[in-house]
């Protein structure tokens, strides 16, 4: 049954500690993609950037749930997801700019972030790469008897891959302890969700695969965490797989260097000045009275410093060594 | 102690070792077990749909899946439960079907460990069956290791024998890397010495399957037992044919069969997959270019037609390397070499 969240209520049940981490989280984040969007324009950085400015609160919320030794497989769009778990900033920085100290010695670049110590699988270059991926994480957690859990994430334009549908039918036949989080922004590239999905609901494709389908509104970090506890909490005690499908928006192109003409004017502005995910955090936690909003400014300083310290350090980094092009193909060859 | 087993005894006993000694292997696939969910025999109705993994789920039960026809998501499962801590043998039940999940296996299971930076592995292992020679016509009969063998990060094994099929089964199983397992329908049927207990075969190191001083023949999977057709009727000619069986493609043993081509001067190269930028044309290029001093004679690649496996039995029959056209490559390249020793 496709249900929407109800309004959360956690504020309460979450502690200062998570609650400051959870916004400095989604601050990393933003902070990141907005340097990224700056230098990237100087022509610094090889390749292709996807950013995931504007859609914060589902990485934070979700990855809120999560313990280090579970799995997340990410997107096209995945600095978000890498941060949220717990990947490194300065050696993502690196990774983005190719150098060798990166987090895939500049063999991966932004597409393809991974780090198996924090249980990121990977961004996908693949649009619906990771949902088999992750239902074989759920096979796993079954084969060996733990009780771990993974999520994919996909974007509404992944939602139309087979991957992702066959995915479902297959998490839920096993009943493997998996979600699968649609971050439904709107867009698959330049073509809107009113042409490719006739603008219907994602999650309710869940029904007819017979696993939970929730929407939540994926600027307001409270509404995902909750919806993310309840999955994951039934996922972890052998309920299975749920769909979540987070409406949320993004704030810059497809890739850096899009123009985004296919977008009406003030779309973007108009979203970050009335849903924007950290103004909404900070309005809850401040008039609840948990937080000050003097404490959130400090975290906006340390996180301006830290992606400050980033980028200068990763600018200056070595560049990976020639002879490193054929290293790492196998394990063992 | 060795028996004599079928191919496909062979396959279900290597699985079963090491089924028994890890208890992270897995297998999924569909049917593999067999009626799952119905209401007549659940498990082991099928074992397979030529019966190779009949008995297993009796065994091991909750480790035999099968699995919704949804190749996509079962080999990525497989590629994802490898990558996170199990080690999964999933079974692609026609590598023609290689077409519906080829993104899974090639852009992520033989990416990651590159693209990662060295962190990932993927110890996965993907039987298929491949092959010509059972009517099953163009979407069912295709031998195309050659395309698995084109892209770093995959392992490719093709055995041509049931001593081969169960060493090299059981080094996949446990070999860290991602490898594609291509087992010939034809050719479960075939009987051989298997040792009882667990072994297994290193990738990369060729057998000679016949030593001979005039020509080098290299084939692999069905086409060795051709090539070995063809020797004996040659030697009743008084060609002395040397067979050299790769056994992987990939990793690929250049050394054996440069040692051999330095030999015997002639390279005949049998291969069931198609012509063009195939396994044959990438053998005689290797030579071509690293032995060409000690040629003799030019190479001959013996191959399927660059067409679709037809249906027809009259056709189907003629689509296959048979050991006529391997002896008359053979006493081509022969001829037109240095004499032939009386």
């Amino acid at each position: 049954m496709t249900t929407s969240a109800p309004p959360p209520t956690i504020i309460g049940e979450l502690g200062k500690q998570e609650l400051l981490h959870a916004y400095r989280v989604m601050r990393t984040i933003r902070e990141f993609e907005e340097r990224l969007h700056i230098e990237f324009a100087t022509g610094e950085i090889p390749g292709f950037v996807h950013l995931y400015a504007g859609e914060e609160a589902i990485a934070a919320g979700i990855c809120a749930n999560l313990r280090p030794d579970d799995w997340v497989g990410s997107t096209h769009r995945g600095h978000g997801h890498a941060i949220a778990k717990g990947c490194d900033v300065k050696a993502m920085m690196k990774e983005i700019y190719g150098k060798r100290d990166g987090l895939c010695k500049g063999k991966g670049g932004s597409m393809h972030i991974a780090d198996f110590d924090q249980g990121m699988l990977g961004a996908n270059g693949i649009v619906g790469g990771a949902p088999p991926l992750i239902c074989g994480v759920g096979l796993m957690a079954r084969i060996r008897g733990t009780d771990q859990v993974g999520v994919a994430f996909v974007g509404d334009g992944g939602s139309n891959q087979g991957t992702f549908l066959e995915s479902l039918n297959l998490a839920a036949v096993w009943n493997l302890p998996v979600l699968f989080v649609v971050e439904n922004n709107g867009y698959a590239e330049s073509t809107s969700n009113r042409y490719h999905q006739k603008g219907i609901d994602v999650a309710k494709r869940a029904d007819g695969f017979g696993l939970p389908g929730v929407i939540v509104d994926g600027h307001d970090f409270f509404a995902v965490y909750e919806a993310a506890r309840e999955a994951v909490r039934r996922a972890r005690s052998g309920g299975g797989p749920t769909l979540l499908e987070c409406k949320v928006n993004r704030y810059y192109g497809h890739f850096e260097g899009d123009q985004q003409t296919y977008r009406a004017p003030n779309e973007v502005e108009n979203i970050r000045q009335t849903r924007d995910c950290l103004m909404r955090f900070a309005q809850r936690v401040t008039s609840a009275g948990v937080i000050d909003q003097a404490e959130l400014d400090e975290i906006d300083r340390d996180v301006r410093a830290l992606i400050d310290d980033a980028v200068r350090e990763a600018k200056a980094a070595p560049d990976p060594d020639v002879s490193d092009l054929v290293t790492d193909v196998y394990v063992a060859y | 102690m060795a028996r004599r087993l079928t191919f496909q005894q062979a396959i279900n006993e290597a699985l079963a070792q090491e089924m028994r000694r890890d208890p992270t292997v897995v297998l999924l696939g569909e049917d593999i077990s067999g009626g799952a969910g119905s209401n007549g025999q659940q498990g082991d109705s099928w074992g397979g749909p030529l019966g190779v993994t009949k008995g297993l789920w009796t065994q091991f039960n909750d480790r035999v899946l099968d699995t919704p026809i949804s190749e996509s998501a079962f080999i990525g499962a497989a590629i994802g439960g490898a990558i996170s801590g199990i080690r999964p043998v999933a079974e692609l039940m026609f590598v023609d079907f290689m077409g519906v999940c080829f993104d899974q296996i090639f852009n992520q299971a033989a990416k990651f460990r590159y693209m990662f930076g060295g962190k990932a592995k993927t110890p996965v292992v993907i039987r298929t069956m491949y092959g010509a020679g059972i009517r099953a016509a163009a979407q069912h009969s295709q031998a195309l290791y050659p395309i698995f063998t084109h892209i770093p990060g995959l392992k490719v094994v093709v055995p041509s024998n049931p001593y081969d099929a169960k060493g090299l089964l059981i080094q996949a199983i446990r070999d860290d890397d991602p490898v594609i397992f291509f087992e010939h329908k034809v050719l479960y049927t075939m009987e051989g010495d298997v040792p009882e207990e667990s072994y297994t075969i290193p990738f990369g190191e060729a057998a000679y399957v016949r030593e001979g001083n005039d020509v080098t023949i290299v084939a692999l999977g069905r086409m060795v037992s051709m090539a070995q057709q063809a020797a004996e009727t040659l030697a009743a000619e008084g060609i002395e044919c040397e067979i050299v069986d790769p056994r992987t493609t990939s990793p690929l043993d250049t050394e054996t069969i440069y040692e051999s081509v330095e030999k015997t001067g002639r390279l005949v190269v049998v291969d069931e997959a198609y012509p063009r930028c195939g396994f044959a044309s990438d053998v005689a290029a290797l030579v071509a270019q690293d032995c060409f001093s000690a040629l003799t004679a030019p190479i001959r690649m013996v191959t399927a037609p660059h067409a679709p496996v037809p249906f027809s039995p009259t056709l189907e029959d003629a689509f296959v390397p048979s050991p006529d056209r391997i002896a008359a490559a053979v006493r081509e390249v022969v001829g037109k070499g240095a004499e032939v020793p009386a």
